[in-house]
């Protein structure tokens, strides 16, 4: 017979290693090494005789040498004496302090700014149209300068400060407000904030296991809000009121005691949750918009009341195209929060800038920044992927 | 008989019932969206409050309590409002930076060139797209290198004396169209069947998507000088524009990538059928269906991008907002107002640019969505 019978294992012949795909394949990446590797080998050669010719030592080395410069907001102890490695740890809290603050603030302006568009009240829904069409459309630095050189650089000096209530300052030296002090026994009030919180999660859990079993709903939210709220309360009460507010107060030519917020602070914190949660809105509406109206009308057959529709029906649907945008938006807050640089808020790349120009070692405090942010980034999608695949729709 | 007593005829008109609340009409339309229950009310009243807080303030600041001419400074103390003769004073510089007087025809040019050629190539049903895109891509981009570096008999006008608009658009043009190439290289590598390419682009990719900018043109300008051999160097324009087309060529590779996976594996056997090779088939078969979908993406991206050129001002290039912001510096026209005045217009700039594409891009995404989706 004519007809030749190949094996499955045998490669069918290709005439020649020119033609056989897995030669080619192993051909162009061994191109593609060498050109990366000669790349490489060209930079840090380079980089190696322009050091030496700068007389610039290389190595980590400088971590430990006096900074010698202040930092206007520490949440940790630093001084001028402190080293540069303590310097970018404080900028380093610093941005995370205002990453936090600004994803909490973006989540709950974007939520209520994306529910407020699909709202059937007209005037609402255009008031967060123009707010997610023109705040998105306009530059961060520039929203970052308004807030800072427009609005908090130019309300009144400490003596002329706009006041409300008699205890909240704000004057061009930042926000001054009343700040509590525990002194002893405090911590038991904290203590007990957390076991308020555990014993809540605890509670919801055992709340949930019984209703599958029985079908007897038990109302956790309510006890948990009871047991957050309550036990430090009581707390409160039981140690004797450990807790004394310590007012601001103007003292010559500025305001002592007291919690201060620097304008740099209160101005990053503000552009940037403004600015990205009208990203976070836009996410929001086009998550509850895909969920299907079908399963509306189906969860309101089966006898459901508007509220528990949405809570139970609607959005955990939605939440599921939500929450991967949502959490890359929080990663670009984050990145964002370096320009905090244009303002001089010590965050970490405002810190390294001076660390940087301070002692010529540019290679290694960029290298710091890409780490850190690089970690961030990859823990970041990390959590997605991982949340993806809990939440991949389980199909038939 | 009693029985036959039931019957009723009307002898007279029943009497005319008021009308029914109006359902359509402009009553009825505030009735339906405005006021249609308590919570609907307050929250009306609730917005209507806010819309006057926010635009009272605006609305009297821009226009009724603004100062529209004076020579410098006398004319807008006093004023509560706008000090828009300091906008018109230095409009020129707003736009073409230090760039010197005389010379500034040429940028006119490069602005009226790139005008004409991009509106035919966003126009879908403009001829000559081929090539435009050749002209765009190729020709343009030289020739305005030449117009605006100077040289062949013209002034050289060194790029540390650009500024405003000009600066921005450079940036952001250069920086899409570099990316563009990049991208797709990088988009097709990531997808690639060979696991080294595949590893170096994904490094390439997450790596630059995942550092701020900021950190990137720090990078740019103070580390790339070290990484040069001696005697090469780079001018800072330059040096920003590597570090910005590097940080978009991995946003771009996405963005491709995302167009790649759309497009059916049918066309990818279809052209493999044909005895197409490799380059043949993305060339002619894939590329031309993946990045026609992804026009928005490239779009939105090009937003993102004409955003972030604001930061170039972090390294001491004056782009629009650098600009607006160092002539604060100049006492001429120092008044209380006159930061909010710069930020006002750099807001509105920077908006009718942005917005103006995202309008186009939404406009592409309708035209693109025709319904042969899978």
């Amino acid at each position: 017979m004519a007809i030749q019978e190949h094996s499955a294992t045998e490669k069918p012949s290709r005439g020649s290693l020119l033609h056989d795909p897995w030669v080619r394949g192993l051909f162009y990446q061994v191109v593609v090494v060498g050109l990366v590797v000669a790349l490489g080998w060209e930079i840090i050669s380079n980089t190696m005789a322009n050091l030496a010719r700068q007389n610039i030592a290389s190595g980590f080395d400088f971590l430990d040498y006096t900074a010698g410069f202040g930092i206007i907001q520490a949440l940790v102890h630093y001084t001028e004496t402190s080293s540069y490695g303590r310097a970018l740890y404080v900028g380093f809290l610093n941005t995370v302090l205002v990453a936090a603050i600004g994803v909490l603030f973006a989540t709950i302006l974007g939520f209520i700014a994306g529910v407020a568009r699909l709202s059937s009240n007209w005037i609402i829904a255009k008031l967060a149209y123009l707010y997610v069409e023109i705040l998105r459309n306009i530059p961060l630095l520039l929203q970052i300068f308004f807030w800072y050189f427009a609005v908090l650089r130019s309300v009144p000096s400490p003596r002329n400060s706009v006041t409300f209530l008699e205890s909240i300052f704000i004057n061009n030296r930042g926000i001054y407000t009343p700040r509590a002090i525990f002194q002893e026994g405090g911590t038991l009030i904290g203590a007990a904030f957390l076991i308020g919180i555990v014993g809540s999660i605890v509670l919801h859990m055992w709340a949930r296991k019984r209703q599958e079993e029985t079908g007897q709903p038990f109302p956790s939210v309510l006890s948990a809000l009871g047991l957050i709220i309550g036990l430090p309360v009581i707390a409160f009460f039981v140690t004797g009121m450990p807790v004394t507010v310590e007012y601001p107060v103007l003292r010559g030519f500025n305001f002592v005691g007291g919690l201060k917020l620097t304008p740099e602070f209160v101005a990053l914190v503000l552009a940037l949750s403004i600015y990205t949660a009208s990203f976070i809105a836009e996410i929001v509406r086009a998550g509850i918009l895909a969920v299907s109206h079908g399963q509306t009308e189906a969860a309101n057959a089966l006898g459901l009341r508007p509220r528990p529709t949405l809570r139970l029906v609607v959005i955990p649907q939605a939440m599921r195209v939500i929450i991967p945008p949502l959490t890359s938006q929080y990663l670009n807050l984050t990145k964002n929060s370096s320009l905090a640089v244009a303002i001089a808020y010590p965050d970490l790349v405002s810190v390294g800038g001076t660390v940087l120009n301070q002692t010529g070692q540019a290679i290694e405090v960029v290298g710091v920044w890409m780490l850190i942010y690089l970690s961030l980034s990859l823990t970041t999608s990390a959590f997605m992927n991982w949340y993806n695949q809990r939440m991949a729709l389980v199909e038939r | 008989m009693a029985a036959t007593d039931f019957h009723f005829v009307r002898d007279e008109m029943a009497p005319v019932l008021p009308p029914p609340a109006a359902t359509g009409g402009l009553v009825g339309w505030v009735r339906n969206n405005l006021f249609s229950s308590l919570t609907n009310t307050i929250l009306t009243l609730i917005g209507v409050i806010i819309l006057r807080l926010l635009f009272e303030p605006l609305v009297k600041f821009a226009f009724i309590n603004a100062m529209w001419t004076g020579e410098n400074r006398e004319a807008c103390l006093g004023h509560h409002g706008a000090c828009w003769p300091y906008i018109t004073d230095y409009f020129s510089q707003f736009i073409y930076g230090r760039y010197p007087i005389s010379e500034r025809w040429r940028v006119d040019i490069v602005f009226a060139v790139f005008a004409l050629g991009l509106v035919p190539l966003l126009v879908p049903s403009a001829p000559f797209k081929r090539a435009n895109v050749i002209f765009m891509l190729i020709v343009f981009p030289v020739g305005s290198f030449f117009l605006l570096t100077g040289g062949f008999g013209m002034e050289i006008v060194e790029t540390s004396n650009w500024g405003g608009l000009l600066v921005t658009l450079v940036i952001a043009v250069t920086g899409i169209a570099a990316s563009l190439p990049i991208g797709i290289v990088l988009a097709l590598g990531r997808r690639s069947k060979m696991p080294v390419v595949r590893l170096v682009s994904v490094i390439f990719i997450e790596f630059w998507r995942g550092v701020p900018l900021v950190t990137v043109l720090f990078m740019s300008s103070v580390m790339l000088p070290l990484f040069l051999p001696e005697g090469v160097n780079f001018d800072k324009l330059l040096r920003a524009l590597i570090g910005v087309t590097l940080f978009a060529s991995a946003y771009m590779a996405e963005v491709v990538r995302g167009g790649l996976q759309a497009i059916p594996k049918g066309q990818y056997e279809g052209a493999m059928a044909l005895g197409l090779r490799y380059w043949q088939m993305m060339g002619l078969i894939i590329m031309p269906q993946a990045l026609k979908l992804v026009i928005p993406g490239i779009v939105n991206t090009f937003i993102g991008l004409f955003k972030d050129t604001t930061l170039v001002l972090i390294i001491g290039l004056f782009d629009l907002l650098g600009q607006i912001q160092s002539s604060y510096t100049d006492p001429t026209w120092a008044t209380p107002t006159q930061s909010h005045t710069g930020y006002l217009f750099a807001a509105a700039t920077y908006w009718a640019f942005c917005f103006s594409m995202s309008r186009y891009s939404i406009f592409m995404e309708r035209r693109l969505h025709t319904g042969h989706k899978r």
